[in-house]
């Protein structure tokens, strides 16, 4: 099996959809001849044309209602939004509009329609490139978000989004891209959306995340075991909606739960997570259970951002503090 | 039925007054400068230059963060600022710093602006404007209301945006243009034409055969001039401020001209959109060069004086640089200050929790 990173895994699940469908259409801005500016869609302009492959104006909210009326002539789109901070420009196309599609024509109509976005920190860009926005969409019903943590998840959940016939806002994690391989068959495979994963079975505590704090968590509860910690590591995959029998399953074996997100303590999906669990295994607590998370200010200045992101060290603390409550 | 877009697009005819070669071929509009303007112009076209080669040489050695490579454009940038007055209020995007520290940005806050510290966004107190805004077209919206500000106001001052091409493209681009014209504000709208948009052709963005052209649907004064002609852009922003101050309403301005670099200093390469060819073109139209022949032949500019402003150029980069390395390092708790006048219960908390962490 090849070893490949997250984008060539992003890419590679693309060319299997551009071949198979021939209603796929990939589009955004500076995806054709470029590539991408991160290189997702590298070469793909070259194999199968600009028909299907194709730069765009640049307008986010062009973009948007561009992909809901290509899926209204019976097109599967995958725009790509450049970075996550210029969704904002697109929200009324794709909060507004694309999620309600089969609503509002009363399921005589719908949005097959993959919108991709690169997201998170650590990469020092400018002013809102990096963030971690996901709780915008994760709270507009008709939307599903789904956040691949690996090169194989990423593949098999792109695949799986494509192939919906809802629309999904796949979000891929910018320090995730190049950082690490992982196997990745060649062949087409599809990974269940709406089912969160195991990363690493544990009995003391869960720690759930999604995106690169899944990375965190497994690097925290490697240094807890070192002190006889065994910590589970669930990653969601798709944060909304959420996979709650897998996370009860593990709460009811571990008793103790710490919720990761790099989003800040207000944003993303960690504080709905928390509340399922509650209300539905309140009684297998041992401990309340603690967040990790980015506070609660703006995305930062570049300067300070190895402090204000999450890290393992703080997932640790918080292990610590549920286990000894 | 009568078919009007070919006639409406070719009036617009790209103005210009200084040729490649240096001359002029406008005499009408050659601007009434005084030497020492003409040499101040051509002083901050050489400084700027210069600053670019060292902006992507620090940056190429971790020193600086995000850049935007601005060689090319100086006439563009340069041109247009001149004729500004010190009361105007900018409103740049991120490739238009040169502006700003001509405004009066110092340097070392350009420079911390880069690498991501706020230090770097808080102007000193005669420079009326925004840091360079990182969203497409967010700045053109904005220019209108601060146009109108100004107007109710009653003050004598433009607000001043640009963007670039791609910028064109985004509904508040139109947004703003349009506003401006129905409340008749006194704004100046820029769309620096460099041809392309990160990889995307011109060609690729619109239909429309000049971006200029764009100003009529809005109803308001548009006109395409020599990007690369400083003393062209030079005169149409001049009548541009004058029309605006006398409530004659908003301008749009396309200057055609060209990024020689890549797009921003983050793993951009123009090979894979643009060919040698092309660069080879544009460089001859090159700003200083032309601009350069036309002070010799009125003997007010030679090697020495170009030498100068090199060396000044590259002492006070050195000095700012330095002192942007001895700037405070930016701590979260400075962020979690920053978000409110009164902080709130959630962020004192968290504020707390920062502090023990930056402590450690
Ligand atoms: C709303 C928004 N969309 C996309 C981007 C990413 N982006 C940054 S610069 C750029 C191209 C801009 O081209 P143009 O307006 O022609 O200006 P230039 O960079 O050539 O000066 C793009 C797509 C952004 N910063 N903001």
């Amino acid at each position: 099996m090849a070893q490949k990173t997250m984008i060539q895994a992003i890419t590679d699940a693309m060319h299997h959809e551009l071949k198979s469908d021939e209603d796929v259409l990939i589009f955004g801005e500076d995806v054709g001849q470029n590539g991408g500016v991160f290189r997702a869609t590298e070469g793909l302009q070259d194999e199968f044309g600009e028909e299907r492959v194709f730069d765009t104006p640049l307008a986010e909210s062009g973009i948007g209602g561009l992909a809901l009326g290509l899926a209204l002539q019976g097109f599967r789109p995958v725009p790509e939004i450049q970075f996550i901070g210029f969704i904002y420009e697109a929200m009324d196309a794709l909060n507004g509009q694309i999620a309600r599609m089969r609503y509002r024509s009363g399921d005589s109509k719908s949005a097959p329609i993959t919108v991709r976005t690169p997201f998170g920190g650590g990469v020092h860009t400018p002013e809102l490139h990096a963030d971690s926005l996901e709780g915008l969409i994760a709270q507009q019903p008709g939307f599903r978000v789904v956040v691949p943590s690996t090169p194989y998840d990423a593949k098999g959940l792109l695949i799986s989004s494509i192939r919906n016939n809802d629309p999904v806002f796949f979000m891929e994690h910018m320090k995730l891209y190049r950082s690490f391989r992982g196997e990745v068959p060649d062949e087409e495979y599809t990974v269940e959306l709406d089912k969160a994963d195991v990363k690493r079975d544990g009995k003391d505590v869960t720690l759930i995340g999604y995106g690169a704090m899944v990375h965190t968590a497994l690097k925290a509860a490697e240094e807890l075991e070192q002190e006889n910690i065994d910590a589970e590591v669930i990653d969601l995959r798709t944060i909304s909606p959420i996979d709650t029998e897998t996370i009860i399953e593990s709460v009811k074996k571990t008793n103790r739960v710490v919720m990761i997100q790099e989003a800040q303590r207000q944003a993303g999906v960690a504080a709905n997570v928390i509340s399922e669990i509650q209300e539905r295994a309140i009684l297998h607590l041992e401990a309340p259970i603690l967040r990790v998370t980015a506070p609660d200010t703006v995305y930062p200045f570049s300067q300070a951002e190895e402090v204000w992101l999450p890290n393992h060290k703080d997932v640790i603390n918080k292990v610590y503090e549920v286990i000894n409550f | 039925m009568k078919q009007v877009l070919e006639s409406i697009e070719n009036q617009f005819e790209m103005f210009q007054v200084l040729d490649e070669n240096g001359e002029i071929v406008n005499k009408e509009h050659e601007p009434d400068l005084s030497d020492d303007d003409l040499k101040e112009l051509m002083r901050r076209m050489v400084y700027t230059r210069v600053l670019d080669q060292r902006s992507i040489a620090l940056n190429r050695q971790g020193r600086l963060g995000f850049y935007a490579p601005t060689a090319g454009q100086e006439a563009s940038q340069l041109g247009s600022h001149y004729a500004l007055e010190q009361e105007d209020f900018l409103l740049p995007a991120y490739r238009d710093v040169p502006q700003l520290i001509w405004q009066g940005l110092p340097l070392y806050q350009a420079f911390l602006f880069s690498r991501g510290h706020f230090h770097g966004n808080q102007f000193p107190e005669d420079v009326h404007g925004l840091s360079p805004q990182i969203i497409i077209g967010a700045q053109y919206t904005q220019t209108a209301g601060v146009a109108l500000g100004l107007k109710k106001r009653g003050k004598q001052s433009v607000a001043v945006t640009y963007t670039g091409d791609g910028g064109t493209s985004q509904g508040d681009f139109y947004e703003g243009v349009n506003f401006a014209g129905a409340y008749n504000a006194p704004a100046i709208f820029f769309v620096q034409n460099n041809q392309f948009a990160i990889s995307v052709p011109v060609e690729k963005q619109t239909n429309a055969k000049t971006l200029a052209q764009k100003a009529v649907a809005a109803g308001v004064e548009g006109y395409q001039v020599d990007g690369m002609d400083v003393l062209a852009v030079y005169a149409v922003t001049k009548k541009a401020r004058e029309r605006a101050v006398n409530g004659e309403g908003p301008t749009l301005i396309e200057t055609v001209t060209y990024r020689y670099g890549p797009h921003t200093m983050a793993g951009d390469d123009p090979t894979r959109y643009r060919s040698d060819d092309l660069d080879n073109e544009w460089e001859k139209r090159d700003p200083l060069i032309r601009f350069r022949k036309y002070l010799e032949a009125k003997n007010l500019w030679s090697e020495e004086d170009e030498n100068r402003v090199i060396e000044e150029a590259k002492e006070e980069i050195k000095a700012a640089i330095k002192k942007a390395d001895d700037y405070p390092k930016q701590k979260v708790t400075d962020l979690i200050d920053i978000m409110h006048e009164e902080l709130p219960s959630n962020l004192q908390e968290q504020m707390e929790e920062y502090r023990e962490k930056e402590s450690k």
